[in-house]
């Protein structure tokens, strides 16, 4: 009987991939510059650890996640960021 | 400009090419750079004693010839991480125009002044120094906000 049905019948609903296009922010919103004396918007690419989040995650393109990773080194430097912690968020 | 530097050194030269890298080279060493340097002092300096080394800064820079764009005083902050066994710093920030060879010099004073505990100049390219500006209209109009 059951293989005489043609449809074919899933126990959950057959997850439908809806993956959100990731992009690049500064691309997107026209932004040259990333500023290292503002921390709060540094912390969007740090993980809880204080760590650099990887492109891969963030979306970031190549040219913008190499100046982000300048701007969090010089605001560690600052101690504007910290090298390491735990709990950042 | 650049006709008369073709007109003085090419005829010795000859070479189209060599004469534009001199022509680069002498217009990068004459121009006048933008940079921002931001250091931070101990906390255990009093308020005026903070004045008088933020002074001294600015005094070294316009003695050397730069010309001070903006300034500011991000005042006592808590930092990141201690340094020095210090748990707080006071931040001043001076954005300023002038020769490559005035930054070594500065850092040189910085290194020599005790009270500096951390520093960082920063060479602005154009899109910095568009932000900068952004940044400096933005806050002179919040003030002018405030003070009516």
């Amino acid at each position: 009987m059951a293989a005489n049905n043609p449809e074919i019948r899933y126990l959950n609903p057959p997850t439908v991939d809806t993956k959100k296009k990731k992009y690049c922010r500064f691309k997107k919103n026209g932004i040259k510059y990333i500023d290292y004396k503002d921390p709060e918007f540094l912390k969007k690419f740090l993980n809880e650890q204080g760590k650099i989040l990887p492109r891969r995650l963030t979306g970031t393109s190549l040219k913008y996640q190499r100046k982000v990773a300048q701007a969090v080194k010089r605001a560690r430097h600052l101690a504007l960021l910290p090298y390491v912690t735990d709990m950042m968020k | 400009m650049e006709n008369f530097v073709y007109q003085t050194i090419c005829p010795q030269i000859k070479n189209h090419y060599l004469c534009t890298r001199i022509f680069n080279h002498i217009i990068k060493n004459l121009s006048m750079n933008h940079y921002e340097t931001v250091f931070i002092l101990t906390p255990v300096l009093s308020d005026v004693q903070m004045k008088e080394a933020v002074d001294k800064f600015k005094g070294i820079l316009t003695q050397e010839g730069a010309e001070i764009v903006n300034e500011e005083e991000w005042g006592l902050r808590k930092l990141a991480y201690p340094i020095q066994k210090k748990s707080t710093g006071f931040y001043a920030l001076l954005q300023f125009k002038g020769e490559p060879s005035l930054v070594e010099k500065l850092e040189l004073q910085y290194r020599r002044d005790e009270r500096v505990i951390r520093f960082l100049t920063f060479h602005m390219d154009k899109f910095a120094a568009e932000y900068a500006e952004k940044r400096k209209s933005l806050k002179s109009s919040k003030k002018e906000g405030k003070e009516k």
